[in-house]
């Protein structure tokens, strides 16, 4: 598991209050089909990744592709860090 | 129409046609049995924001128990439109019920409730301030993104902003403009009790289904007499009982903000005649396809807009949830 995603998965586990079922969740798991985050949910995760990584998440970057999953945030990131 | 024919219309409006005369006895008839015998109060309050949805109610309170068993509030504050409050003193004056003013910003204004909006306000927008007006507009999921909130302001000098907000932002100015409902809740059991009425909760169904409304805001209430109906058919109702051409014609605004703010931009994905078939359409079961078609947009947009209503029916269920307890 790549740093970037250690960091996310821990911070939805504590921030979000989630219980062992819920944080059986692979790395390529849509968060939304498994109702993990709502959209409040994602801003927090917007907000932390802008923080946490040093980025600045642009308003069309709000994109499932970019932050639906642990896959997803891990590329969206190692992009926008490169770019 | 019956509910099993329903797959056989094309997806038009007429989808939501009904009988309003029936509807209005149906609803008169309930109302005259629950309030007395469930609820064993003897008349109804009712405030009224000048908007379609407390005019239909008002309107039905008085078919089922005559002008003088229906006590009307009238609660604007700073913020309210003057139009929203005049049209609901034509109101009180077509139904000749019995009523209230009474003006709420002093009190908001001991809550905190502006001053607590505008700090959070201004750590969006440094500057922001006295003189300023603004609105939150919802954003993103119709184009395929994500729903995120954002702040639109326009200072004294006329100049646009319009910023993202952050979660710590957007909770707090929620939680300070929540005060206008509460205290507005708080009125009207003030005045059930004086006069040993039951309260009306004025929500659509569009409102109570997808949880646009605030906890023990404007969600309490004894009886919700028109929660069944989609907003289309609030208005026809409002028609078929002769209410003013002036609040049937009203665009449905939050009155919360000082900007004016369309439900549809504070909300729902879509303005309330096309969210109403998108609602009708997903209750029924109609496949994304058959949605695009009746909304003449694309089939991922028909899509989106099903994935957000099931999205806010997961919000509405705390909203709606009663306190737990142990057993």
């Amino acid at each position: 598991m790549s740093s970037s995603k250690a960091l996310v998965r821990q911070f939805l586990s504590d921030h979000f209050l989630l219980d062992a079922e819920a944080q059986r969740y692979a790395d390529s798991d849509s968060f939304m089909a498994r109702h993990l985050l709502d959209s409040m949910g994602f801003m927090e995760l917007v907000a932390f990744l802008e923080e946490q990584f040093g980025i600045q998440v642009e308003d069309g970057e709000i994109v499932p592709a970019n932050l639906d999953s642990l896959d997803a945030i891990d590329a969206f990131v190692t992009r926008k860090r490169s770019a | 129409m019956t509910p099993h024919m329903a797959g056989k219309q094309s997806l038009t409006s007429d989808v939501l046609a009904l009988d309003e005369a029936a509807e209005i006895e149906r609803i008169a008839a309930w109302m005259r049995d629950v309030v007395p015998s469930s609820l064993r109060r003897r008349g109804v309050v009712v405030a009224m924001s000048g908007g379609i949805d407390s005019s239909c109610c008002a309107a039905l309170a008085v078919r089922a128990f005559g002008p003088s068993r229906v006590f009307g509030l009238l609660l604007p504050e700073r913020d309210s439109s003057a139009p929203s409050t005049a049209l609901g003193r034509e109101l009180v004056a077509h139904l000749g019920i019995a009523h209230a003013e009474i003006n709420l910003t002093t009190a908001l204004d001991a809550l905190g409730a502006y001053r607590d909006r505008d700090a959070a306000m201004a750590r969006a927008i440094p500057g922001y301030g006295e003189g300023w007006r603004s609105k939150i507009v919802l954003t993103g999921s119709l184009e395929g993104g994500i729903n995120h909130f954002r702040l639109v302001a326009h200072s004294p000098d006329g100049a646009a902003h319009d910023v993202r907000l952050g979660t710590r932002e957007y909770l707090e100015i929620v939680a300070a403009t929540n005060h206008k409902q509460r205290l507005r809740k708080a009125m009207e059991y003030h005045y059930a009790d004086r006069l040993h009425y039951a309260v009306i909760g004025t929500p659509n169904r569009l409102e109570y289904d997808q949880g646009f409304f605030v906890k023990n805001g404007d969600g309490a209430a004894d009886l919700k007499p028109i929660a069944h109906l989609y907003k289309t058919q609030v208005y026809a109702l409002a028609r078929a009982m002769g209410l003013p051409e002036s609040l049937c014609t009203t665009t449905p605004t939050t009155d919360t903000y000082s900007l004016a703010q369309g439900q549809d931009e504070f909300y729902f994905a879509l303005p309330y005649a096309q969210m109403d078939l998108a609602l009708w359409s997903h209750e029924n079961s109609r496949s994304a396809a058959d949605l695009a078609a009746g909304l003449h947009r694309t089939e991922t947009q028909a899509q989106a807009i099903y994935t957000d209503i099931e999205a806010k029916r997961r919000v509405a269920q705390y909203l709606h949830a009663t306190a737990l307890t142990l057993r």
